[in-house]
């Protein structure tokens, strides 16, 4: 176990450090200056752009940039380029405004999936089961942007509730209880369109793991002694079916950070993706790249849970 | 047994020739592939879509195409579905083809029907070469991984841990967070775009391809064919390659449909394929301007794209049960 735990921290270690090398390397070798960002400015001196390349150390080679960079990440020093605020204190602010989209998406997803996909695999190739099988192939296949639109149209002419942003705007002299709903309907649709895609995924895999133990030979052991369907469902099927879903618990981690730039945008929800993308779009580097390894750090984290997990609850894997 | 009867028993049953399954590969894919209703539904709409695509691509390009997507007519924006043109007040090169605007006009009074033609074979394309690319390096990569797994580097790194290691890193990256990045640093086309999505989704592929190839490294007849002398590669290309390849054709399916979505994605946002040209994704992005007057700009390039989508993925599901000899008996 020790030596497990060990062995993989070292493996991830090492992962990160390439991570951290490659997306330098990818954001540095593309093709234009963040200086020359805007090029029609006419305050825009070449003077300012030597200032500019002075500070950021843009003048130097690239590996010094490379240990400069990091230097300034992990003693939190690190600044955008667009507004000198520390990289560290903003990605935190937006983490915040994600966070309830993402704790709601995940409830949504778990508590949906889980009664449709081990209803669809009781009642295997009838009405429920085909029907929810083609809706989750419609989910999975509908762009989120159209579906996004889709809704916003109506629940807007439906419900006349404004969906946009985060609070309606202006909104500030009313009742608790009108702020808490205004506060709900806003989070509800984003929050359910990123969970749409995993509530399609999530509940085809349950399914085909309840299907998978349904098939064992000691589930046909309890239909033989004559147990009811319940119990041999839920009791004997659905806690074996179960086991790889525990570690999938580790796995949910990096949807922390991602978010969905799509959903954020369309929404104009302050959170992180669209943070990530309004930092594309101002080539803010120091930015992009700490989102890029504060991610592969939660993905390396996130596989390492999971895989620790796996440990604890299946007692037949011995490392 | 008369003897008639028993000489047209030996006629039928010449037990000197060998004795091959009455049915070929194909015929048996195809005996069981037709009985997902499902999944035929999506071969049918994947073929329609494939030779719209191909139609519209020699419609719409050219110097005088048959469907001009270009052709602006400020004076007939925003007309909706089946509407008839104001004759009057075009010039008669600017009169649609078929006497009629069958998906309406967008605000620049720019024919939709000509548009979706034209955006078809940008997303087939888009679909079809990157996961094209991802594929190839998918194989290569998992196929020298697999297979050459042992062949040690330098003596303290196996080709196998390598390239296992050069996936987790790539796993490392959130996909479409680094597509984005990548198309937005990079000057807008649509090579850029389809290389990028290429070249960032082939580590699903390596590790089928690794899996296959470590198992049936090991079978007989790789045995038997290296005994004979078999070269390596054609071991690899003729006796492994066809076994393996069934894992790999499925997530290909499945690769182009979400290489389909991430590039409406991208001219969603404003990274995909420059203006002029159209795509389902920017006529989308445009028409969202206009979604309460003109919704017919949201709804048929949407519908569109999910419709494609959803035909991929049905006949890629289709094929995994077909491929899949375990869910083929149980079924």
């Amino acid at each position: 176990m020790i030596s497990f735990v060990g062995r993989s921290v070292v493996q991830k270690t090492i992962t990160l450090f390439f991570v951290s090398v490659v997306s330098f390397l990818i954001i540095h070798l593309a093709p234009g200056k963040p200086s020359q960002v805007d090029p029609l400015n006419p305050k825009f001196t070449p003077e300012m752009v030597e200032r500019f390349q002075k500070e950021f150390h843009l003048d130097k080679p690239l590996y010094v940039q490379y240990i400069y960079f990091y230097q300034d990440l992990f003693t939190g020093k690190t600044v955008s380029w667009k507004d000198n605020q520390s990289v560290l204190k903003k990605i935190w602010e937006r983490f915040l405004n994600s966070l309830p989209l993402f704790i709601v998406g995940t409830i949504f997803t778990w508590t949906l999936s889980f009664p449709v996909g081990i209803r669809s695999a009781i009642f295997r190739g009838r009405l429920f089961d085909r029907s929810a099988t083609f809706l989750s192939y419609l989910l999975i296949s509908i762009p989120g942007f159209f579906f996004a639109y889709i809704l916003i149209i109506f629940v807007v002419t439906r419900f006349h509730v404004p969906v946009i942003g985060m609070e309606t705007f202006g909104f500030v002299n009313a009742s608790l209880p009108h702020v808490i709903m205004d506060r709900i309907w806003h989070l509800l649709l984003p929050a359910g369109l990123g969970a749409t895609g995993g509530v399609a995924v999530l509940s085809r895999y349950v399914r085909s793991q309840m299907l998978e133990v349904e098939g064992q030979d000691y589930i046909r052991t309890a239909w033989a002694k004559g147990l009811p369907p319940e119990q041999v469902h839920y009791k004997h099927a659905l806690r074996n079916a179960l086991l790889p879903f525990v570690t999938m618990f580790g796995l949910i981690l990096p949807g922390l950070i991602g978010g969905s730039v799509i959903i954020e945008s369309i929404f104009s929800w302050p959170g992180m993706g669209r943070m990530a993308y309004e930092a594309i779009l101002a080539r803010d580097y120091p930015v992009i790249l700490t989102v890029n390894f504060v991610s592969a750090v939660l993905v390396l984290a996130g596989t390492f849970i999971s895989d620790l997990l796996y440990i604890v609850v299946d007692p037949r894997i011995r490392l | 047994m008369t003897n008639i009867q028993a000489k047209e028993f030996n006629q039928n049953f010449q037990f000197d020739q060998p004795l091959a399954p009455k049915r070929t590969r194909w015929e048996e894919f195809w005996l069981l592939f037709r009985q997902n209703r499902l999944a035929i539904l999506g071969l049918f709409i994947f073929i329609l879509f494939f030779l719209s695509a191909l139609i519209g691509l020699f419609l719409t390009s050219g110097t005088n195409p048959v469907f001009d997507p270009a052709l602006i007519r400020l004076q007939e924006k925003l007309r909706p579905p089946l509407a008839e043109p104001h004759l009057d007040s075009l010039q008669p090169e600017e009169v649609p083809r078929l006497d009629i605007y069958l998906m309406g006009t967008d605000d620049l009074g720019r024919d939709v029907f000509a548009r979706m033609l034209q955006g078809a074979w940008v997303s087939l394309t888009v679909g079809f070469v990157a996961v094209g690319i991802s594929v190839l390096i998918g194989i290569f990569m998992g196929g020298i991984a697999g297979y050459f797994g042992q062949h040690m580097l330098i003596n303290t790194i196996s080709v196998d841990t390598l390239i296992m290691r050069i996936v987790d890193i790539m796993l490392c990256f959130p996909s479409f967070f680094l597509i984005l990045t990548v198309v937005a640093l990079l000057p807008a086309s649509i090579y850029n775009i389809m290389i990028v999505i290429g070249l960032t989704s082939w580590m699903g592929t390596t590790r089928f391809v690794r899996a296959e190839f470590l198992s049936l490294r090991e079978q007989d007849f790789v045995a038997a064919a290296k005994a004979l002398g078999v070269s390596n590669f054609r071991i690899i290309f003729r006796h492994i390659m066809p076994n393996a390849i069934a894992p790999v054709l499925v997530s290909a399916t499945i690769g182009i449909a979400s290489a389909i979505l991430t590039e409406a994605g991208l001219s969603f946002l404003g990274f995909g394929v420059p203006p002029p040209h159209a795509t389902w994704g920017n006529i989308l992005s445009n028409g969202k301007n206009f979604i309460f007057d003109a919704p017919w700009l949201t709804f048929i390039p949407g519908i569109a794209i999910l419709i494609v989508v959803l035909s991929f993925n049905l006949f890629g599901e289709g094929l995994r049960d077909v491929l899949n000899p375990k869910l083929r008996e149980r079924g």
